[in-house]
């Protein structure tokens, strides 16, 4: 036993073992839960926007085991049950689709956010390896995190253009060739929007960008931190332009209303997914949902400070609140560290849950785009304001900072 | 264990690299293509470049297959597959490629210095993208800017020929 | 000639576009507040029904009425039956017995048949019937677990229908 513990905590299988617990965590405990949480919440954030109820009847069905009526809890069943619909219904198949690509199209499309999420850091480290070193709270924490971000990102339109062609038939097809046009000019857009990020931080990594915004402040509002410069506070003008920027280009990248174009319904049926049912389609559908919850983790790691919050100490600290820390037995001095990375990781999801929350709330506000004013947006607008911030950040760090 | 990630992923790229001439289906050619720049990409990581492999990923993976798969799937595919095999100039690229492997094989046995196996670079401090981007702007600054205008020549020329008509 | 319509000049806010995306967020953000307080407009149907507040006019099942004495309305004249769109309508007369009090009513229905599958509930039945007999009520949850239920028999219309007392008193004695 003891042999297996010390083996366990060699440096290489102690590396295996923890970066296979946080991606189990991140995985299962975090991210496909988020994902039927978020089918749920925008059925019921469009209902509420809409004067309406929205789903409140399916909840523990305890009247099948002899209960008098079943307990409703605000519909929350309906989490499981909509997963549970898509995978019972029959899985059509057209005669006329090509049967690989067909096959293969929804897993590459759910693929690349969940592989995303791998360099996002969700939480402040807590644990010390057996290096000394503290134990990152991110899958991967790799030098090139954004650019990780960006190439597998771009890798999701793969599966869009493959389903639209595979299907072959005439509306998924221009929904392939509207997704794939899409999302290759608004990656400039997204890619150039950020770069001011990394010139003031100096850095790819998204650990060492979080940290960068825990001593300045957040880099939505760097003046809002305590330390006053005036390098901030002009970069408090140019950075929510970045921002902005790159919250739009979220949006296409997402295939998000109003940027939604390849899977309009009015226009195209539905788009590249036409032909698929059951899982297929589920896959298209929770992918959707998988990437918007990458971006909202991306948006607020890169301009909201990750799992910072004011006031919240990171895994470091030795204190509980109430002084609660002195009355703990010296077996647990571990505590304080793991409450607090705890709430760090809470945090962090709290914030991502807000930034989905607004995903869904733009989603039943804003009127879809006509194409021609899709493509002007990002080549002529997004892009040259994108290129023109980078050189005015460059500028306000040279001669200010 | 680095070593068997090499095999596996060299063996990964070589066989979609077969794939992209053997298939007759041009998507699948692409596909293939795709997959093998992945692998040539975790080639670079395995070299510690992961700034090369990634931008290997994001810019021909990402971007470049993308467009080519755009065109392909524009175009009309039937009449290639139903494209009958060639037999002569299936012979003729046999022939080329033996000949370009034996004066491979011949050249790396000539010269001892060729095939030797060099000894690895020494891990450096600071992470990649920084030293290349030191690289570029100091060692290399004159060729870089020298791209940089071409590239801008490039996209001038493209604005010019694809505006010609509207006039 | 073709009419050349000016496109309206706007402003500079609304070139930027993000006010009015602004306003709008703000407008269904206002909504989403209030529907979250409980102010939605969602009736919740099973438990909560508009059934007081259908109008007269309401056209629910089409229903057979009995009048004041008792006796059945329809004459088995099967005017309704052929004008019905659907054709939902199956009557059989029967002659009423001759030791009757109504007897010089001569007809009744033996059976009459509405098959709620196919009725559209147009309400013609009850626009052509001379007798008044046939009435649309305000039942609109029609529901059975085959089809046989939900063929509506003579004495389920009548159970439906209860009684009218109505304009047309030609079979009673005081006339």
């Amino acid at each position: 036993m003891d042999q297996v513990i010390a083996f366990l905590f060699e440096p290489l299988p102690f590396l295996i073992w923890t970066s296979l617990l946080k991606t189990f965590f991140v995985l299962f405990g975090a991210i496909l839960p988020l994902v039927s949480l978020a089918v749920f919440a925008e059925r019921k954030v469009s209902a509420f926007i809409q004067d309406r109820i929205g789903p409140n009847r399916v909840g523990a069905p305890i009247s099948l085991i002899g209960f008098k009526k079943d307990i409703s809890l605000w519909g929350l069943g309906q989490m499981v049950a909509d997963p549970i619909k898509l995978l019972l219904k029959e899985n059509f198949i057209p005669n006329s689709v090509n049967k690989f690509y067909y096959y293969i199209a929804p897993k590459l499309t759910m693929i690349p956010p969940l592989l995303v999420l791998a360099v996002i850091p969700f939480g402040s480290s807590f644990l010390t390896g057996p290096d000394g070193k503290p134990v990152p709270m991110v899958v991967a924490n790799v030098d090139i995190g954004v650019l990780w971000v960006f190439a597998i990102s771009s890798l999701g339109v793969y599966g869009i253009v493959l389903a639209g062609w595979a299907s072959n038939s005439k509306y998924p097809f221009l929904g392939g060739i509207r997704s794939s046009s899409q999302m290759i000019s608004y990656e400039l857009a997204l890619g150039l929007s950020v770069v001011p990020v990394f010139l003031i931080c100096g850095t790819l990594n998204l650990t060492q960008i979080v940290d960068w915004q825990i001593q300045n402040g957040w880099l939505i509002a760097p003046w809002l931190n305590l330390e006053f410069a005036w390098w901030k506070v002009a970069l408090g003008v140019l950075l929510p332009i970045s921002f902005i920027i790159f919250l739009v280009s979220m949006f296409a990248e997402t295939n998000r209303t109003p940027f939604d174009l390849p899977e309009a319904e009015q226009e195209l049926v539905g788009g590249y997914h036409t032909e698929y049912s059951s899982m297929g389609f589920a896959l298209f559908f929770l992918g959707e949902y998988a990437a918007m919850i990458a971006g909202s983790g991306v948006i607020v790691t890169l301009f909201f400070g990750g799992w910072s919050f004011p006031g919240i100490p990171d895994g470091t600290a030795t204190w509980l609140p109430f002084g609660l820390e002195q009355s703990l037995p010296a077996t647990l001095v571990w505590l304080p560290g793991a409450f607090w990375g705890f709430v760090n990781i809470n945090v962090f999801f709290a914030k991502v849950s807000a930034f989905i929350f607004f995903f869904i709330w733009v989603r039943w506000t804003v009127p879809r785009f006509r194409y021609d004013q899709l493509m002007k947006l990002g080549w002529i607008y997004f892009f040259e304001i994108a290129l023109v911030n980078i050189f005015l950040v460059a500028a306000v760090l040279v001669y200010l900072k | 264990m680095s070593l068997a990630l090499f095999w596996a992923f060299a063996a990964l790229m070589l066989i979609f690299g077969i794939g992209v001439v053997l298939l007759r289906n041009p998507v699948s050619s692409a596909m293939c293509l795709v997959v093998s720049f992945v692998g040539l990409a975790s080639l670079f990581f395995l070299l510690d470049a992961f700034f090369i492999g990634i931008i290997q990923i994001l810019v021909y993976a990402g971007a470049v297959m993308v467009l080519f798969l755009f065109i392909i799937m524009l175009l009309d595919l039937k009449a290639e597959r139903a494209r009958k095999l060639n037999l002569p100039a299936l012979g003729g690229g046999i022939l080329v490629l033996a000949g370009f492997i034996a004066i491979l094989v011949r050249v790396i046995c000539s010269e001892p210095k060729f095939a030797a196996v060099k000894p690895a670079l020494a891990q450096s401090t600071t992470n990649d993208v920084q030293a290349v981007g030191v690289t570029l702007f100091t060692q290399f600054n004159l060729p870089f800017q020298i791209i940089g205008v071409l590239l801008l020549v490039a996209t001038i020329g493209v604005v010019v020929l694809s505006k010609r008509e509207l006039k | 000639m073709a009419i050349v319509v000016q496109r309206p000049k706007l402003s500079l806010a609304e070139k930027l576009y993000l006010p009015a995306v602004l306003g709008g967020l703000f407008l269904t953000f206002k909504h989403f507040l209030r529907s979250l307080g409980g102010k939605s407009v969602t009736m919740q149907y099973p438990e909560q029904r508009w059934d007081d507040k259908l109008p007269p006019w309401y056209r629910g099942a089409p229903t057979l009425v009995k009048d004041e004495w008792g006796r059945e309305r329809c004459v088995s004249c099967q005017l309704c039956e052929f004008i019905c769109p659907p054709r939902a309508i199956t009557i059989t007369p029967e002659e009423i017995p001759t030791n009757d009090p109504w007897a010089k009513v001569e007809k009744r229905p033996k059976e009459f048949e509405i098959d709620m599958i196919r009725c559209i509930y147009c309400g013609l039945c009850e626009e052509v019937c001379p007798e008044q007999a046939i009435y649309l009520r305000k039942d609109y949850a029609i529901t059975g677990y085959s089809r046989a239920e939900m063929k509506h028999n003579k004495e389920k219309l009548y159970e439906l229908g209860g009684v009218m007392p109505g304009v047309v008193n030609k079979w009673n004695e005081n006339k």
